[in-house]
């Protein structure tokens, strides 16, 4: 399958909270990021964990984020990051967003 | 609404860092673990036993150690796949302890 996204791309979380197991941590849900590795497609783990096949896969990337993006309070260095783990269904493009 | 399970950011204090020994049933936790979802069986993804674990609602995820979540998540997968009855496991419960009484009076 085709990545929609590639490596550079500035993408946001959708912020979205559906009960069932999701692989996304809340902390992230609405926050932007940015593309930093396309990891491969995978069976969805959502549909795994109700022991159905998870297909189609889903593309996985690595997302960068900013900590101070994510921790209103964080006390660290301002050029610190963090990367995600993010199914691609759960990203779209950063210029999408509706608000903030 | 963030679910129980998803603390990334919560307080949480220090981190155990000692090694520490598993207790034999735990080692057992795991190999019926793998032997479940090995790729003769598989019975069981380990996506499916972490959804058991985050089902578990939060007072049995905050009470219950870590291997006791494994057990309690894989046994109520098996029973609703019709693996293992609720009647077979209660008997199998009650000659487990009936043997142990012998065993340890």
């Amino acid at each position: 399958m085709t990545a929609r996204f590639a490596v550079g791309d500035k993408v946001r979380v959708r912020r979205a909270y559906p009960p069932g197991h999701l692989r996304t941590p809340c902390f992230i849900r609405g926050k932007p990021g940015r593309v930093t590795q396309v990891i491969g497609a995978y069976a969805n783990p959502e549909e795994l964990a109700y022991g159905r096949k998870g297909l189609p896969k889903r593309s996985l990337y690595w997302v960068q984020f900013r900590q101070t993006d994510l921790w209103p309070d964080y006390a660290g260095g301002a050029g610190d990051t963090a990367v995600v783990d993010v199914y691609e269904h759960w990203l779209e493009p950063a210029a999408a967003r509706t608000r903030k | 609404m963030r679910r129980h399970h998803d603390m990334g950011g919560l307080a949480a204090g220090p981190v155990e860092i000692s090694e520490h020994d598993y207790a034999p049933w735990e080692k057992r936790v795991d190999a019926i673990m793998r032997l479940l979802s090995d790729n003769k069986r598989r019975l069981l993804r380990v996506d499916e036993l972490r959804r058991g674990i985050e089902d578990l609602g939060p007072g049995a995820y905050d009470q219950l150690s870590y291997y006791e979540r494994w057990i309690s998540s894989i046994t109520n997968i098996l029973i609703e796949k019709g693996v293992i009855t609720v009647d077979e496991l209660g008997r199998a419960i009650e000659d487990a302890k009936a043997h142990r009484r012998e065993a340890h009076p």
